[in-house]
């Protein structure tokens, strides 16, 4: 039995926010009394979409409007609802300072006002990130670019401009950085250390950030001083790793650093030659962390290093063994936030199960269409262009993630589940408080092994092990390293297949 | 902790993340860009021309010192030839004309006695023959309101001695019924002739009986720290002039044998009318401006121009191309008992100014005519800081005392103005519609946003590759 509503939507011309803030303000009015819906978004053609789809009538719009969509209770209060939205969408950001003097409209702008010593982080729409980017560049500072869907031709061309400016471009699509200890996009905390790193992954960085740390601890030379992203396509042959070799110039010039570590998605052939070879020729010694067919996986990467500054690597942290019982099928089913993580676990899989499908393969026959769920192994990167194309990451927004889990718990072939969990500056603030009822969910009918590779540092501000221990209490077996976490689930999935 | 600030732009959490680890964080207040120009905006911004060619443009314009050299008939100086005529703006026929410059156009007819009666000049300029239109900037030369310069009409004449190069612009009337507000009843043909017999040859007599030739560009950075912003408010520009040429002025009753009467009436009429200098500052703009023209890759704005039915803009990186739009009606003061509906759209090349980074530009040097352009002073303040936004550089000789002495904003940038969706802010005089009745008030207009997205595109079809 459904209780009348009434359906009130606006569209405000000129307003904007983010995405991000729009998600936070949308959920923020659902909240409020008498709302039933609420949908606060630009009118970009998927809002649009969606908005349709939950049966609101949207008068013509330019993707430069604000759509405000509420559904309400046929007796609540149009007026309350509306200033529910309004005190949403008021800013709140503190040390703002002089108020007569309004916000930089551009980079550039607020360039000439904060001066030399300045990072930039463009974090817009594509579409418009080259532009911010291109006025950093211009004034001679580095620009990490966590925007995705940005035309690899606007990178080359940024990354050939930094290159006559002596600049740095981290990105685009590059998801972390640690620069003089100050984390960029989704970065751990760590201590800092002698260790430099070059990531073309934001999540392959993330990965190594935490082990070493983890490792690292009470030991001063073991800790990553710099993280220098380079995006996922750096290594890619249009590219040829203009940004990487920034880096590594810049690595090799720091005399803070004794060791650099290079770590990338698979690369191309040819680059990842290349860059053997200056790297070679560089005074500082480089350890390559490339992943790929029949190369190490992250966690080899780490103990590699560890093994240089001479010392052995710990026994990695696994915590909830016990939840974990047989498959429930002869099915893996990955489902990562993070590209890397979901590289690295398609490449330790393969190797035992076969062929593996994927919206990122390993090679092009093994693609998947629109459908996530098929009846192969799986494993799907939720964080990959096309699936953030008009929506926020999925370390911000976990819905269509969590969804695709409930999806996979009903397939009766689903033998195991692997997922990661990403924590860090960037990421929500209680990203486990999402995560563990999908678990519990998960296995309320059959007890499907959930195992979790929770990438993350003490230092993180999410706590640590307040994350573990819930995603532990929901039933899952809690990993550090995403490399034990995948060969624990191919080991339970080839006894199922016995 | 640390020295670096981090400058964020876009998602607010990655500000939050940074500001959690206490950095420094200083936010672009970042909206999208005028529909439909990513694309573009991108192109432009990878022409690796670019930068440089700013630069250059930039530099160019800051480099020129305007003289004031001599002053001339514009037959001599122009070439201009009976029955051609001179307006504000991009180009334009007659039959799209707006009253004001239908008017102005009608009395400089009779001014040359093509007719006897300005309201014959109608039939002639339908027939077309013997009359011809062209824009003022197609001959290095700008004109305010109307713009409409004749051939026996006396030129202010300014040279950048670096290279030579020269500009024009006629003698300022006044304000009220006069021609280039498009009134050309009896009176305002009797001042102009005046203005001919007289004043044109008593300057000219004084400019080159001045030892040392007026640094045009010099009062200009002077009346600037004086609250004018040099195109609504020109009083302290003007008797800054009058200081450097009434001894020149008085001594030509021997040099030239004018009557000290016609001394005193040219020394009135001048000092009289606190626009007087806005016919030096125009053409010391164009001056520097034309020198940013024909860089091919450079996104400045070279001229802003309305014509009274079209508002056009010049871009340094498309050489004489005009990207025009409708005349947006100013909003503002009226006088008397006019109103919004008696105003003409916006007309003039005086937006020169602001193309150069004064006038509207230079907004909170001028508190004193905040009111008189129905704003108030914190509108002032801002207007000139959001200038900012979408100009290149600032100018170091036009400060601002009041904003620490910071530069004027200088160097429109096509590419920023679609970006940022902020428009050009220009302090304007208001026409009547109807030709012949003058100023109605005056106020605050923009361009047309959509000649913008125009420039760009087709900058971006110039980016090779």
């Amino acid at each position: 039995m459904s209780t009348p509503t009434k359906d009130h939507v606006e569209l405000r011309s000129g307003a904007y926010a983010d995405s991000v803030t729009l998600l936070q303000v949308s959920r923020a009015v659902q909240a409020a009394p008498g709302v039933v819906a609420a949908q606060v978004a630009m009118a970009t053609g998927l809002n649009l979409e969606v908005l349709a789809g939950m049966g609101f009538d949207v008068p013509d719009s330019s993707p430069n409007d604000m759509v405000v969509a509420l559904r309400l209770d046929a007796g609540a209060d149009v007026t309350a609802a509306l200033a529910a939205v309004d005190a949403a969408l008021v800013p709140t950001r503190p040390g703002q300072g002089d108020a007569q003097v309004a916000p930089p409209r551009t980079t550039a702008s607020a360039l000439r006002r904060t001066g030399a010593g300045s990072v930039v982080l463009v974090s817009v729409p594509g579409a418009s990130a080259t532009v911010e980017a291109m006025d950093a560049l211009e004034a001679g500072h580095d620009v990490m670019v966590f925007s995705d869907n940005v035309p690899v031709a606007e990178e080359v061309a940024l990354k050939t401009y930094a290159a006559t400016r002596g600049a740095l471009v981290m990105g685009p699509d590059c998801g972390t950085a640690v620069i003089d200890g100050i984390g960029l996009g989704f970065a751990n905390t760590v201590r800092p250390g002698r260790i430099g790193l070059v990531a073309a992954s934001g999540t392959g960085c993330q990965q190594l950030l935490a082990l070493l740390h983890h490792a690292g601890a009470g030991l001063e030379e073991v800790g990553v001083r710099h993280a220098l992203g380079v995006g996922g396509r750096d290594l890619s042959s249009v590219v040829g790793g203009l940004a990487t070799r920034e880096a590594l110039r810049r690595l090799d010039a720091d005399p803070d650093v004794d060791l650099v570590v290079v770590v990338s998605k698979p690369p191309a052939p040819e680059v990842a030659e290349t860059l053997a070879r200056e790297a070679e020729a560089l005074s500082t010694p480089v350890e390559l962390g490339l992943l790929g067919r029949g190369q190490r996986d992250l966690t080899t990467v780490a103990e590699a290093v560890l093994a240089r500054l001479g010392h052995q690597a710990p026994q990695w942290p696994v915590h909830g063994a016990d939840n974990t019982g047989p498959a429930t099928g002869p099915l893996l089913r990955g489902l990562f936030v993070g590209g890397t993580l979901c590289d690295e676990s398609m490449l330790i899989a393969a190797e035992r199960l076969g062929p593996i499908r994927s919206n990122i393969p390993l090679s092009p026959e093994l693609a998947l269409g629109e459908e996530l769920l098929v009846d192969d192994h799986v494993m799907v990167d939720f964080g990959d262009d096309a699936l953030t194309q008009g929506r926020a990451h999925p370390m911000i927004d976990p819905t269509l993630r969590n969804e695709q889990v409930a999806r996979a718990a009903a397939d009766p072939a689903t033998g195991a589940i692997l997922l990661d969990l990403v924590l860090g500056h960037g990421a929500e603030p209680d990203p486990a408080a999402h995560l563990a009822p999908a678990i519990a969910a998960a296995r309320s009918e059959r007890r499907i092994p959930v195992v979790v590779s929770l990438v993350g540092t003490d230092l993180d501000p999410q706590d640590l092990s307040a994350q573990r221990d819930a995603l532990v209490a929901a039933g899952a077996e809690v990993h550090l390293s995403n490399a034990a976490a995948t060969r624990r689930v191919v080991q339970l999935i080839e006894g199922a297949q016995r | 902790m640390s020295e670096t600030t981090v400058v964020t732009v876009g998602a607010d959490m990655f500000a939050d993340a940074v500001a959690g680890q206490a950095v420094g964080v200083e936010r672009v207040d970042w909206r999208p860009p005028m529909p439909g120009t990513e694309a573009d905006l991108a192109a432009v911004a990878t022409d690796p021309r670019r930068p440089e060619a700013n630069r250059k443009a930039v530099e160019a314009m800051l480099g020129v010192t305007a003289h004031l050299v001599d002053v001339a008939p514009a037959s001599e100086v122009l070439g201009l030839e009976r029955g051609q005529f001179l307006h504000a703006g991009p180009p334009i026929t007659w039959d799209r004309t707006s009253g004001p410059l239908r008017g102005a156009l009608m009395g400089g007819a009779a001014l040359e006695g093509l007719v006897d009666d300005p309201e014959d000049a109608v039939a002639l300029f339908e027939s077309g023959s013997n009359v011809s239109l062209e824009p003022c900037h197609h001959r290095s030369a700008v004109g305010p309101m109307a713009g409409v310069v004749t051939p026996s009409m006396w030129m202010w004449v300014l040279e950048d001695r670096a290279t030579g190069k020269r500009t024009y612009c006629s003698l300022n009337e006044g304000l009220g019924k006069v021609l280039r507000y498009g009134a050309y009843g009896p009176d305002v043909l009797t001042r102009l002739r005046w203005m001919g017999d007289v004043l044109g040859p008593l300057l000219q007599a004084a400019v080159r009986g001045t030892e040392e030739a007026t640094d045009v560009t010099g009062i200009l950075t002077q009346m600037l720290q004086m609250g004018d912003e040099a195109h609504n408010r020109n009083r302290a520009g003007t008797l800054m002039l009058l200081r450097d040429l009434s001894p020149a002025m008085v001594l030509s009753q021997e040099t030239g044998g004018f009557g000290s009467s016609d001394v005193a009436d040219a020394l009135r009429f001048v000092g009289g009318n606190d626009h007087f200098f806005l016919n030096l500052a125009m053409p010391a703009c164009k001056l520097a401006l034309d020198a940013a023209r024909d860089v091919p890759g450079s996104t400045m704005v070279v001229a802003m121009a309305r014509n009274g039915t079209d508002f056009g803009i010049q871009v340094s990186g498309t050489g004489d191309e005009w990207f025009t739009g409708p005349a947006q009606v100013a909003e503002g003061l009226f006088l008397g008992d006019y109103g919004p509906d008696d105003a003409n759209p916006d007309i003039g090349d005086s937006a020169i100014t602001e193309t150069a980074g004064i006038g509207g530009f230079a907004m909170a040097t001028a508190p004193a005519i905040v009111r008189l352009v129905g704003g108030s002073v914190p509108d002032a303040l801002a207007t000139t800081r959001r200038m900012h936004e979408i100009t290149l550089a600032e100018n170091p000789r036009w400060s601002v005392p009041v904003l620490e002495f910071q530069g004027v904003p200088t160097g429109i940038d096509v590419s920023k103005v679609c970006r940022t969706g902020i428009l050009p802010q220009i302090n304007t005089g208001m026409a009547g519609a109807v030709a012949g009745v003058g100023q109605v008030g005056a106020g605050l207009v923009t361009p047309p946003a959509e000649i913008f997205p125009q420039a760009l595109a087709a900058l971006a079809s110039r980016v090779a590759g």
